[in-house]
């Protein structure tokens, strides 16, 4: 057999029919729920008299749209309320589980599906969400669908799909101090650009993403489709298995060993062909930071605001919105608010690297900052750790989980006009609120500035110790 | 789905790139559990002010602007995978958006609703709008059985692209759950064979 991808192995185990041109019926092996995106397609469900073909394979929670306090009060906005009301119903109605506001498991979809070890390599996994590609890091296929595709995969378990194109990423070599994960697909997409991957999967590999953690690939992943990429994924090894042993979903005992077995097989063939390829040096990567309005606008720390001779209307739109010029540097650069949090980088490890930053500093007094755990779980090990008082005496508001600031449904808004770096993965205009001028950043970068009151270099941090 | 066939049409200029779907539909207004009403916000913060005013430099307050087809820049739809907003531009009143590059879930999620995507190249993108620039009243045909677009006042015609079966759906006014549901057997065969591993 010729040599095949990571992708082909994967998609080509869940091929259940053909549609006619290229479009194939993809079965699909998880699906995850939540507020925002299903209550439509329930609504489709029942109109046609469809129940939930296999509901064991969908897991509901509540996260888009919930408050980041007192989650233990009723909602008090009317409309929040009866979406969070819907989908509980909808779970009951047709026999989903859902780990709801107040759940112990409670959290962002993409936070709550690997650490509880629903997400395995080689799976198929959808949702109606774009950064559902988060779960690629465990070496399956993922990503994001519409409402009416999650109409179908409760219907039917099945989508039509066409066979993406595919794209292998290599990092070669090793991070500076004080570059992390956030810095390399940050660096990726402002080299390739926001709609550098569309129509592709991309498979992430090399040394420098072998050496990440679990949680490190997710935030990789989970910020393909901000290239425009279907999805990404890493093949799975040793760290992947250690992450998922003893997870309450994950194979228990002897199935363990069994799958690890499986899941071994699920790499790149020597000599598979990939329709675009790129290398990047780790070592070359700065710190990064977002200066427009995609993920696609983003410089290393230390650099200026790109000039460019012709400035299409666009470039010069996203920069009056942000309020900054050409040529400017961004190192500096006064900010208001600080968020961390969502499904790129509000997991324990990225709580841990703010703490390690900030403690027995206190953040500047300018300066709004906000901790939203990724899930009740990374919350309680937060507290268990005592992140919470680090947090606390550092001058930081650490919130209840959700996705709050990343796509402000919430009452988490940034004010018009305020600058506002976060951790989250879109820096579009009035993503974080109307006016809201966002700066995406890793949760170092975040800390760094947040004690600083303006745009920090964190590595002159690690020089200086 | 309301089935499509041919449309002529004014068309409505958009000539911005990248544009999100926070843009088309902006998250605060995604709190409803039905599928109707979104186009009272479709473009809500480029369209109205902090005082719900109309901005008089957006084209959609723009009563010279009008028409079922929207041309905008390339990478429209980039960002959320939210349907809302394929929902809010239909049920603003659009059936076509034109542009030289769609971001994927987007343009699913269009087929998915009757609305079409049809990708044109950057220099006859360029062409609609200088038309619409010379002629607000500029008409536009899209013919989905011959998969033709055509610029009447200059009287160029391209082909663009859409896969056969997303075709005989949009041009029946089928979608995906009548055919998923039409093969349940296959299915249920499918996971016989590979004995799934259920939650
Ligand atoms: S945290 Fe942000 S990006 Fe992630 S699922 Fe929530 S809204 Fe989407």
């Amino acid at each position: 057999m010729s040599a095949q991808t990571l992708f082909d192995k994967i998609w080509s185990r869940h091929i259940v029919a053909r549609a006619g041109g290229d479009t194939e019926v993809l079965y699909i092996d998880r699906h995850f729920i939540h507020e925002v995106t299903s209550p439509q397609a329930f609504e489709g469900l029942r109109q046609r008299q469809l129940p939930v073909f296999r509901p064991a394979q969908t897991i509901a929670t509540a996260d888009h749209n919930v408050p980041t306090r007192n989650q233990q009060l009723p909602i008090q906005e009317e409309r929040s309320r009866s979406q969070i009301e819907q989908l509980s119903r909808n779970c009951a109605d047709f026999g989903i589980e859902l780990y709801g506001l107040g759940h112990p498991r409670q959290g962002i979809v993409h936070v709550i599906g690997p650490e509880l070890g629903i997400t395995q390599p080689g799976m198929t996994i959808v949702c109606g969400d774009s950064h559902t590609s988060t779960h690629g890091a465990f070496g399956c296929i993922a990503f994001g669908i519409g409402t009416s595709q999650v109409e179908q995969t409760l219907a039917t378990q099945c989508l039509l799909q066409q066979k993406p194109k595919q794209m292998r990423i290599r990092v070669e070599g090793q991070l500076q101090a004080g570059v992390t994960a956030k810095d390399i697909i940050l660096h990726i997409i402002s080299r390739l650009s926001a709609s550098g991957g569309t129509g592709h999967f991309i498979e992430y590999a090399g040394p420098a993403i072998r050496a990440l953690s679990m949680e490190a690939r997710m935030t990789i992943c989970n910020m393909s489709i901000e290239m425009g990429a279907r999805g990404g994924l890493i093949a799975p090894d040793e760290t992947t298995f250690r992450y998922l042993k003893g997870r309450p979903f994950a194979p228990q005992g002897d199935a363990f060993a069994k799958a690890a077995e499986e899941w071994a097989s699920l790499y790149t063939d020597e000599g598979a062909a990939f329709d675009a390829e790129y290398i990047f040096q780790a070592g070359e990567i700065e710190p990064m930071v977002t200066f427009g309005t995609n993920p696609g606008m983003g410089i290393g720390i230390s650099q200026r605001i790109p000039e460019p001779e012709k400035q299409s209307p666009s470039f010069r739109k996203a920069l009056s919105y942000m309020g900054l010029q050409p040529g400017q540097q961004m190192k500096g650069q006064a900010v208001q608010y600080v968020f961390i949090g969502s499904c790129t980088n509000a997991r324990i490890e990225d709580l841990r690297s703010v703490a390690s930053f900030v403690k027995g500093k206190q953040k500047s007094p300018g300066i709004n900052a906000m901790i939203v755990p990724g899930s009740r779980q990374v919350e309680a090990q937060a507290k268990a750790e005592g992140l919470d008082r680090i947090f606390a005496e550092a001058g930081f508001d650490f919130r209840e989980p959700g996705c709050s600031a990343c796509l402000g449904m919430n009452e988490d808004k940034v004010p018009a006009g305020a600058y506002c770096v976060s951790t989250s993965n879109r820096n579009f205009e009035g993503r974080q609120g109307p006016g809201a001028r966002t700066i995406l950043a890793s949760p170092l970068t975040a800390a760094a500035t947040a004690i600083a009151g303006c745009l920090a270099d964190v590595r002159e941090h690690y020089q200086q110790n | 789905m309301q089935a499509f066939k041919t449309l002529h049409s004014t068309a409505v200029p958009l000539p911005i790139e990248e544009v999100d779907t926070d843009q088309i539909i902006p998250a605060r207004f995604l709190k409803a559990t039905t599928r109707e009403g979104f186009g009272d916000n479709l473009f809500r913060d480029w369209r109205y002010d902090e005082k719900g005013q109309p901005r008089a430099g957006f084209v959609l307050n723009n009563p010279v602007y009008q028409g079922k087809i929207l041309l905008a820049g390339r990478n429209f739809g980039c960002g959320s995978s939210r349907e809302h907003a394929a929902w809010a531009l239909y049920d603003y009143g659009f059936r076509v958006v034109v542009s030289s590059f769609f971001a994927d879930i987007f343009r699913a999620n269009a087929l998915n609703n009757g609305l079409l995507p049809v990708q044109v190249s950057e220099e006859v993108l360029h062409e609609c709008f200088s038309a619409v620039e010379a002629d607000p009243a500029a008409r536009f045909v899209a013919d989905l059985a011959n998969q033709r677009f055509k610029i009447d006042a200059t009287g160029r015609a391209v082909s663009f692209d859409i896969d056969p079966y997303k075709k005989h759906c949009l041009l029946e006014g089928l979608d995906d759950l009548d055919y998923l549901l039409s093969i349940q057997n296959d299915i249920l065969r499918y996971e016989q064979q590979r004995a799934a591993v259920a939650l």
